[in-house]
């Protein structure tokens, strides 16, 4: 059954102080609506619960990307578009941009934010594996003010995030670090547009010859949230890639993740290209450190 | 909900309109407009036959609220012919045989013009892209490329002789 417009409510407050204080008023019963992708999916189903719903599309407060000496502040309301055009992102964090690429069409791109696919939390989420790898933070904005937090650890569970009730992420912060590093983002689906991954992975490390310096591992669709293989990445600091090291960080790697069976994959499989992923990154380091 | 009054720009003319706040743009176009030429093939964003541009950019319809486009500028496939005339695209369907039953062609047309106006000349990887999420159930695409990339190249000399 579709919902009908007149069991829901919509106020467009125009700007990020009133939506917030809208928020602050009854925590929890209005819903945020950014480019509504995933909201209005729900809403045309009729599975949308809430029937209080907030506008935050185009405040001006969310959409701005600020590059700043060591950082890129990018508002929570920016779109896939803003992002995959930005010459910067593009330079220093490309696989951000990939996953912005690849996030639906055109016009999913042209509306879709970074902010909701955040909130969404999606276990299948493109970009999320991207903003754990770059060591992304998170600012969140209440009328009690502003709070900063890494993102490693904003999902708490599956589709459970430490947003509170009253409050809205405001920017993402990727910190302006990794420019040298090799970078290698995937995404194995069906295919790119229209298509939820199956399995989806960035990584970016550096080597010193064959030595693996500094190794930042994310992979998406393998567990209840985004992941990074904390114990892969500390296991290949500071190691020489050959063929047993890589053998033995795919064994890691399977290890560390919950892939399920659904309706789009099998766990078997994603475990395997997972483990083949790692490697083919591994691979990638190892060519760059021959150059 | 109560409705109350909004005004949308919908090629080129403005529409004072009561509505309910939560209604969506195809609806608002279809029912209360008779603007019949946006479809709906899914009404969950996978589609692309209800596509239309808001300020130029492509957008699913199906999934939009009207009234957070008020102030911008709305065009559905009744607005793409010029002064009476068939848009290249327009004309290229008909060349080539680019529609057999038709239900995706508007929605095609408008990404293709969202398309040309931010990349006139735009790689077959670059439209193939753009259009991975219009669907087509009969055509089996073919033609419906040939179409579209006379357009492109009609539209591309159009504008080196207006230069
Ligand atoms: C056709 C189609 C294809 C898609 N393909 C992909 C894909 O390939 N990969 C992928 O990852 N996703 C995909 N998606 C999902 C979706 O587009 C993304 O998750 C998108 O980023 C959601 O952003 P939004 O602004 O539209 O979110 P909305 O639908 O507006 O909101 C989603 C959730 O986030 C909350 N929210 C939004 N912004 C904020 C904020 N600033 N602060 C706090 N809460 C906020 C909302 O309250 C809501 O709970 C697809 C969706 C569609 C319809
Ligand atoms: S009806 Fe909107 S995408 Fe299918
Ligand atoms: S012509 Fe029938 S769906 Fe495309």
């Amino acid at each position: 059954m579709r919902s009908d417009p007149k069991d829901y409510e919509l106020v467009a407050p125009g700007s990020l102080q009133a939506a917030v204080g809208l928020l602050a008023r009854s925590p929890g019963e209005w819903l945020p609506i950014a480019g509504g992708t995933d909201v209005m999916v729900q809403y045309a189903a009729g599975k949308l619960p809430s029937r209080k719903l907030v506008s935050i599309w185009n405040l001006a407060e969310l959409r701005s990307i600020e590059v700043l000496a060591n950082e890129i502040r990018l508002g929570a309301g920016c779109t896939y578009t803003n992002i995959r055009e930005h010459g910067v992102i593009g330079r220093e964090f490309p696989m951000l941009s990939s996953a912005a690429r690849w996030t639906g069409g055109i016009a999913n791109q042209n509306r879709g934010t970074l902010g909701g696919n955040i909130v969404n939390a999606s276990p299948a989420a493109d970009s999320l594996p991207a903003l754990l790898a770059y060591d992304a933070e998170l600012i969140l904005i209440s009328v009690r003010g502003e709070r900063r937090l890494p993102y490693a650890g904003f999902h708490a569970g599956y589709k459970k995030t430490k947003l509170a009730p009253d409050e809205l992420i405001r920017a993402v912060c990727l910190p302006r670090r990794f420019s040298g590093y090799v970078c290698h983002a995937r995404k194995v689906g069906s295919r790119n547009a229209q298509a939820i991954s199956k399995v989806c992975m960035a990584a970016l490390g550096r080597v010193a010859g064959q030595t693996v310096e500094d190794v930042h591992i994310a992979v998406g669709s393998v567990a209840p949230v985004p992941l990074r293989l904390s114990e892969t990445e500390l296991m290949l600091r500071g190691k020489v890639i050959n063929e047993s090291l890589v053998s033995a960080a795919k064994k890691m790697a399977v290890a560390e993740i919950r892939p399920i069976d659904d309706i789009r994959s099998t766990a078997k499989y994603r475990a395997a290209v997972t483990g083949n992923l790692v490697a083919e990154f591994l691979n990638l380091l190892s060519a760059d450190g021959k150059a | 909900m109560k409705k109350e009054l909004v005004e949308l720009k919908i090629n080129g003319r403005t529409h004072e309109l009561a509505i309910e706040p939560s209604a969506l743009l195809l609806d608002v176009l279809r029912q209360d407009l008779g603007l019949t030429g946006s479809k709906r093939g899914c009404d969950e964003s996978s589609c692309g036959a209800c596509t239309v541009l808001v300020d130029g950019v492509a957008m699913m319809s199906c999934t939009l609220l009207a009234a957070s486009c008020q102030e911008q500028e709305i065009t559905t496939v009744e607005g793409v012919s010029q002064h009476g005339s068939l848009a290249a695209i327009q004309k290229a369907y008909g060349d080539w045989g680019g529609a057999q039953c038709g239900f995706c062609t508007p929605g095609f047309i408008m990404t293709v013009k969202s398309l040309m106006a931010e990349n006139p000349d735009p790689s077959e990887a670059e439209v193939r892209a753009a259009l991975s999420s219009n669907l087509c159930r009969c055509t089996g695409y073919s033609q419906m490329y040939a179409a579209i990339k006379s357009a492109i190249a009609a539209e591309r000399n159009a504008m080196v002789e207006a230069k």
